[in-house]
């Protein structure tokens, strides 16, 4: 008797480990859900699930494999990243099959043929169709991507102006308020877009095509090789067919692709445009050509920044004595600005001027953005002036008003000097936060120095090289703003320590 | 014919009446202590002559101003106020941010247009008067509590009052340097100013002033002198 108590005992002690031994660990698989359909987005029925075109195929290969999918949310443009990381086993997310990533990663085959498209508005469609008709017009794109290569390419070649965007969204909306007057991406995005907007046409002749691939990290060879097996036997059973018919982007390009792989033919990553391949140069190459840019992109910062502060030190000024100095209602509507801007995050400040009003102004890029950093910092600045306004000792103001000098005199003359002198420090830390805060400003497509970094890095598929330069910039930006501030603060220190 | 009148005037502290029914007159060349124990309301009556504080009931005529209580001065009335009456605080309150000569030469440039050259001349001999000339280029921060008494004292005088406010301006004084005050006060006095100065120190009333206030309870009494 006690043996078999023994016995079930240590069965029931084993079971679970058991169990947990057999089970095969979920299939970590990594996506943008912001990108949205048709390829990765969160179900309306229930957001924490994602649906789509791509979550369908990792479900397929999962299935393939024995697992269950589990979803791993990364931002687009860092999914190569986080592979490597190991945050995911694969990355599908309407991942473009480039030379770069081919010679980098373990890809999978191709399973989706896209077209890159150029869209323009309806009224320009007789006069823009190609990239060679837009030589001096602003052509949109996202980031990252071989349409951005491809645009970055006809800058030179046709003079085009090509414009970065963080997402697949916005650059058609800023088509049809003017800010753009072509914009180039997938056939994909083109046709979901236009499922929902009009004014805007579509010209079918691609301007190159390539492929959507999977990206698993480089030595993880086996496992591709497995998801491989598992898509060409999806092509040949009709199931990659059905879930690219169910999501409605299946087209007469994707059987030819179909045969193609199956046939084992050697399927070139792009087709229509000779990438520069920045990957296949050394790190040294790669650094030095890209060197330029990050300059460049380093004094968009800088005027940036500069531009911004000065604005934010005019309107913080004003903000801070309108406090003190004004009546009641301008007191409290000066308050509600500050409230306002500290209690709200500056991106969506960002996103507001730029896109949010665009119906009732259409501010250029680099202006909302200036204007944008300038609004939020002034409210910041303003509390360290009306700080260091209300430090100045009360008695010097008494004494100021007995020898008969009028408020302003006195804030002029007596209150404002000491004051700066007592804001100097933070301000100078505000200064420096600034220049940092305005890599936000990419989202409204003005490439500066961290933007310019990013793409650098993401073509290079690696952060290190970029990272630090992009680090060194900055320093080399702050140190001198910093050393001047000490300067001016020991120089006034004495005086009013 | 007073240069400083103060008529049946009361003085509160949140709800502390402070003083009541105030009566002062003061002609020019008076050199008047004000005495009382602390927290009788000496700093409050100097404050509301100088038009920084409110008063509760009665009149305040110093010159051709004449401030109301429960009425804000407008701007003309406080601009003839200025004109009037200086104060010298206890704690000399001089702009930190500016040398001696600058804190002096202030408010006749900018309230009285006096040309800079002309302005910075009276403040050097302002300065030389209350011997503090060579520290004219010294910050407040570097003067000793005697020297920026004078500057305070100086600066005052730089927009030529008729009524001058000092608020204990023994206070930080050595025996040595009480008697040059003392002696500078008279100076003043004999030019035709009016003089109302806060004090603790008997000894000093006693010898340099003209008539001797005593402030308790909220009552006023003038002293035999």
């Amino acid at each position: 008797m006690l043996r078999l108590i023994v016995t079930a005992v240590l069965v029931v002690w084993a079971g679970p480990g058991h169990v947990m031994a057999q089970t095969a660990p979920p299939f970590r698989w990594a996506g943008d859900a912001e990108g949205g359909a048709p390829y990765v987005e969160a179900d309306p029925a229930d957001p924490s699930r994602v649906v789509g075109f791509d979550a369908d195929v990792a479900a397929l290969i999962a299935q393939g494999l024995g697992r269950e999918p589990q979803f791993v949310e990364v931002a687009f443009a860092s999914i190569d990243q986080s592979i490597v990381r190991g945050d995911a086993e694969i990355g599908l997310s309407g991942i473009e099959d480039t030379p770069a990533r081919r010679a980098g990663y373990a890809v999978t085959l191709p399973y989706y043929q896209f077209r890159e498209v150029l869209s323009v508005r309806s009224s320009d469609a007789g006069q823009f169709r190609t990239l060679a008709d837009l030589r001096g017009r602003r052509v949109g794109t996202l980031g990252g991507t071989i349409a951005y290569e491809i645009l970055l390419t006809a800058e030179r070649d046709h003079g085009i102006i090509a414009v970065s965007y963080e997402d697949d969204v916005h650059p058609y909306s800023d088509l049809l308020v003017g800010r753009l007057d072509a914009v180039l991406l997938d056939n994909v995005l083109a046709d979901r877009r236009a499922r929902t907007t009009a004014g805007f046409i579509t010209h079918p002749e691609a301007v190159a095509t390539s492929h959507y691939v999977g990206v698993l990290a480089p030595g993880n060879e086996a496992l591709r090789d497995r998801v491989n097996d598992i898509l060409r036997a999806a092509m040949k059973d009709g199931r990659l067919e059905s879930i690219f018919k169910k999501w409605k982007v299946w087209n007469a390009d994707q059987p030819q692709l179909f045969a193609a792989v199956l046939a084992g033919e050697t399927i070139p990553a792009v087709v229509g445009y000779q990438a520069e391949g920045i990957s296949a140069l050394s790190k040294w190459e790669a650094t030095r050509r890209y060197l330029p840019s990050l300059f460049r992109s380093a004094v968009v910062t800088l005027i940036m920044s500069c531009g911004a502060m000065l604005a934010a030190v005019a309107l913080g000024v004003t903000i801070a004595t309108g406090r003190l100095y004004g009546d009641r209602l301008i007191r409290a509507v000066l308050m509600g600005y500050v409230e306002l801007i500290r209690g709200t995050p500056l991106l969506l400040q960002l996103f507001v001027l730029y896109y949010g009003i665009a119906e009732a102004i259409r501010l250029p890029a680099f202006v909302a953005a200036l204007l944008g950093l300038a609004l939020n910092y002034a409210a910041y600045e303003s509390e360290i002036y009306r700080g260091a306004l209300l430090a100045v000792p009360a008695g010097q103001l008494e004494a100021s008003r007995t020898l008969g000098f009028s408020e302003f005199q006195t804030l002029r003359l007596v209150r404002a000097p000491q004051a700066f002198r007592l804001a100097l420090a933070p301000m100078t830390n505000d200064f420096v936060a600034l220049l940092k805060d305005s890599s936000l400003v990419s989202v409204l497509t003005v490439v500066e120095l961290t933007k310019q970094t990013q793409i650098f890095a993401t073509n290079m598929g690696s952060w290190v090289i970029p990272g630090a330069i992009c680090a060194a910039l900055y320093l080399a930006m702050s140190l001198p703003l910093a050393a001047l501030a000490r300067a001016l603060e020991r120089r006034w220190r004495w005086q009013t320590a | 014919m007073s240069t400083l009148t103060l008529r049946d005037v009361e003085l509160k502290r949140g709800e502390r009446i402070l003083v009541s029914s105030l009566n002062v007159e003061a002609r020019p060349g008076d050199l008047i202590a004000l005495r009382g124990p602390s927290g009788s309301g000496k700093t409050t009556i100097l404050r509301a002559i100088a038009g920084l504080d409110s008063f509760q009931r009665g009149t305040i005529e110093v010159g051709d101003a004449r401030l109301q209580a429960g009425v804000v001065p407008d701007r003309a009335m406080l601009h003839r106020l200025r004109r009037s009456v200086g104060l010298v605080f206890q704690f000399h309150c001089l702009f930190e941010h500016l040398s001696a000569l600058e804190n002096v030469c202030l408010a006749p440039v900018h309230v009285y247009n006096t040309p800079h050259r002309t302005a910075e001349q009276l403040g050097r001999d302002l300065l030389k008067q209350l011997g503090v000339e060579a520290r004219a280029a010294a910050l407040p921060r570097e003067l000793s509590g005697g020297e920026a008494q004078r500057v305070a004292i100086a600066r005052a005088l730089a927009v030529n009052p008729p009524v001058l406010l000092m608020d204990e301006p023994m206070a930080s004084l050595d025996p040595s340097r009480r008697a040059e005050l003392g002696a500078l006060l008279q100076r003043l006095t004999a030019s035709g100013r009016t003089l109302l100065l806060t004090t603790h120190d008997e000894r000093f009333a006693e010898e340099y002033a003209t008539r001797t206030l005593m402030l308790e309870g909220g009552r006023l009494s003038e002293l035999a002198q």
